[in-house]
């Protein structure tokens, strides 16, 4: 069995709670002791009925106000599948939460208010959902029992967004009329929309493909070298770190960046077991034929294959700090177990998210979006992101306050 | 991250390891809190994994609230002396006896509440910059909006409201000093995937997680095991029940449920049918919608 990551997005009250709580509901996931607790909440729906988002809204906060203002996690099963649901808010303030429960997510499911349609977030979300290259997005239309179950509403909506996903080149894009508060189609298919005749938002789950490459250049970071340095392992060096992409097999000629040394692999370890091939995912530990320089940080990468080397880099940037950017000042940049010093050295654009024409920046403030030039202290091994979300990916950190302030996806290498 | 060709256990344990070695890379000074349930012991086999044939870079730190199951602390002893590694015991008796806090009285009393001052206290005396945990988010609410390196102040409290964005795979352990980070790299397992973990590394436990005959008396409609340890009075009536402990916590704060699960195939049975949520019994959280919340605030693990 594998893991579906998801997460949901969309404007604020567009129902993202509703609809994971309405998934867990009706598949059974809560448990007597925890609907116990719902029905004992003082937070009800206007008619009496339990409020099932305060499943996920677990802070005193997010209770009291009615809103989500950080990621929460959820788990279920169903005999297809595991899934982990990542529920994010929707409120413009707390987009960097949003980010968070997106960036490790496989898909993604975009509530639309079928009253409002599509909203200023249902374009921000979605051009972060295009930025961070998730490529499955389900389209779930709720709140269809306030508009009637309208088909007409709903192809409205439908034809509005797809001029969005095709200028956003989204490809697998499914679009679904449901009620989160009623159970429409997320379980159960409904009985008010005989016009519809898809898949409840489970069973598109349940199906939805997401097997990535395997293939990929072979990179591992090294995280730690595990040096025992007893009498009977003295001259044990075992490189310690999890592949992000390809594979690694024994006899393998890599190189280790950024020194540039050449070696072979002679081992590969998983805790008591030899392994013959390491694939992307397992964390290992590679053992060399040559004593080549090599530490944390560095990178062991298919030699045949290697990735691009540079100390300048385009990037999109998602800024996350309520301190504006500044150019002048120098941040910490995290790549993998890389960690060194950069500078923004050129802000190429800002994209208007209303509009999403990219614009002249002199300045990113918190929750702006565009393209960048950074330029780092030591060269960074990377791949673009849209060709690997692990080796094209990394986040700025500010170091007098050390916050993360800002997600970065590579898109070139500067020469 | 082409991850699809991992069965799900090995994707978990994948991403704990690399937790724990981003841990090892990133701190000073780190620790593993180990409490003897079941979720600290699948982090040492973690750890076995992430660092042999070297040694774990960090000491396992017990917080000992003398209120711990018989059966915790041999388990413990067993374990440290097998594994070869240090375990540095924090005593809540002993910050009892120097006055730092002050005992509960009544029926309900119970030392879960003092052993954060403990830990605070154990983690500044040796200067511990990271603790990592065996908490999960589907434990509870709260928990389930906390990050995997979740930064605590100096009071090592922590702050739903400014929590870092944590990005990818990407793990900020960047911290001033006086602070540390609380690391939970078995956040995205559940219960059920710890207890299918265990079954196939065949890791031993505490005897205490399988059915026993043991004495108990009922409160607020749980189990409670009948100890030196629990206030009782003559509403208190004690009956002989063969029960299992689902978590294990302190003796005065974790509830038993009554089993017949001997092995642990009976226990992922008994799991995967269960009406009930694990934290269902414990008595902590029993005490208001946003306990956890409120104790996490506070330092707490
Ligand atoms: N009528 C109707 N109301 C709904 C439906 N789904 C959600 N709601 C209501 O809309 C309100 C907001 O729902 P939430 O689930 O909290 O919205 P959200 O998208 O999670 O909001 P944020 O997380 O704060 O962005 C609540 O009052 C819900 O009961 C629906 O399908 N039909
Ligand atoms: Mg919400």
């Amino acid at each position: 069995m594998n893991i579906l990551k998801f997460f949901t997005a969309g404007s604020v009250d567009d129902g993202k709670s509703t609809l994971i709580g309405r998934l867990l509901y009706d598949t059974n996931s809560i448990l007597a002791d925890q609907l116990e607790a719902l029905q004992n909440a003082n937070r009800k729906n206007d008619d009496g009925t339990i409020d099932l988002a305060i499943l996920t809204d677990g802070l005193r906060a997010e209770r009291e106000q009615g809103i989500t203002i950080d990621v929460a996690y959820k788990y279920f099963q169903t005999e297809k599948r595991k899934f982990i649901i990542a529920d994010t808010p929707g409120h413009i303030q707390y987009t960097r939460n949003m980010v968070t429960g997106a960036s490790t997510a496989d898909l993604a499911i975009i509530l639309i208010d079928a009253r409002n349609g599509v909203v200023e977030q249902t374009i921000r979300h979605t051009y972060l959902v295009s930025l961070l290259g998730i490529k499955e997005v389900v389209v779930a239309i709720n709140k269809m029992d306030m508009v009637g179950y309208s088909e007409t509403v709903f192809n409205a909506i439908v034809t509005k967004y797809k001029a969005l996903a095709l200028q956003l080149n989204l490809k697998q894009v499914t679009y679904l009329p449901v009620s989160a508060l009623k159970g429409d189609n997320i379980v159960h298919r409904s009985g008010q929309m005989a016009w519809y005749d898809g898949k409840s938002l489970i069973e598109l789950l349940e199906k939805v493909n997401t097997e990535e490459q395997q293939q990929g250049p072979a990179r591992m970071p090294v995280q730690w070298v595990i040096r025992p340095q007893t009498d009977d392992l003295h001259d044990y060096r075992g490189y310690a770190g999890r592949i992000l992409s390809g594979s690694f097999k024994v006899n393998d000629k890599v190189v280790v960046l950024p020194s540039g040394n050449r070696s072979t692999i002679s081992k590969i370890e998983f805790f008591d077991n030899e392994l013959q091939e390491a694939l992307a995912g397992q964390s290992v530990t590679i053992h060399l034929k040559d004593n080549v320089d090599l530490s944390r940080g560095d990178t062991i990468v298919n030699a045949s294959a290697v990735p691009h080397e540079s100390k300048l880099i385009e990037a999109d940037l998602c800024w996350m700090d309520t301190r504006p950017l500044g150019t002048e000042l120098t941040y910490l940049i995290q790549h993998n177990s890389t960690l060194t010093r950069c500078k923004i050295s050129e802000l190429i654009y800002k994209v208007d998210i209303n509009t999403l024409e990219k614009h002249n920046a002199s300045s990113f403030a918190l929750n702006d979006i565009g393209r960048v030039v950074l330029k780092t202290a030591a060269a960074l091994a990377f791949d673009l992101y849209g060709d690997s979300r692990q080796n094209g990916s990394a986040i700025l950190i500010d170091s007098r306050t050390n916050l993360t302030v800002g997600a970065l996806m590579f898109r070139a290498a500067v020469e | 991250m082409s991850r699809y060709n991992l069965d799900y256990l090995d994707e978990l344990e994948a991403e704990a390891i690399h937790i724990l070695r981003e841990v090892a890379g990133q701190f000073e000074k780190p620790a593993l809190l180990f409490s003897g349930g079941k979720d600290s012991i699948t982090l040492v086999r973690l750890a076995e994994k992430a660092f042999r044939p070297g040694k774990f870079p960090f000491p396992l730190v017990h917080i000992d609230t003398g209120h711990n199951f018989i059966e915790t602390i041999q388990y413990r002893d067993e374990m440290v002396a097998r594994i070869g590694e240090k375990l540095i015991v924090g005593s809540v008796q002993q910050s009892i006896d120097e006055g730092k806090v002050v005992e509960q009285t009544g029926k309900n009393a119970s030392r879960n509440a003092l052993q954060t001052v403990t830990l605070l206290d154990t983690i500044q005396a040796y200067g511990f910059d990271a603790c990592i945990g065996g908490a999960r988010r589907d434990e509870e609410k709260a928990r389930a909006k906390e990050r995997i390196f979740s930064v605590r102040d100096e009071f090592g409290q922590w702050d739903p409201k400014r929590q870092r964005p944590e990005l990818w795979n990407i793990y900020n352990g960047k911290i001033h000093k006086g602070e540390n980070v609380r690391v939970f790299p078995i956040s995205n397992w559940t219960e059920l995937d710890v207890w299918n973990y265990i079954r196939r590394e065949n890791i031993a436990l505490p005897s205490i997680y399988f059915a026993h005959q043991r004495d108990c008396v009922v409160r607020n409609g749980q189990l409670m095991g009948a100890t030196p340890f629990l206030n009782m009075d003559e509403e208190d009536v004690v009956v002989s029940k063969k029960v299992r402990f689902r978590t294990v916590g302190d003796m005065t704060c974790t509830a038993a449920v009554e089993s017949e699960a001997i092995h642990i195939d009976d226990i992922i049975a008994e799991i995967s049918h269960s009406k009930v949520s694990e934290r269902g019994a414990r008595m902590d959280d029993k005490v208001s919608e946003a306990a956890m919340e409120d104790r996490k605030k506070g330092g707490y693990f």
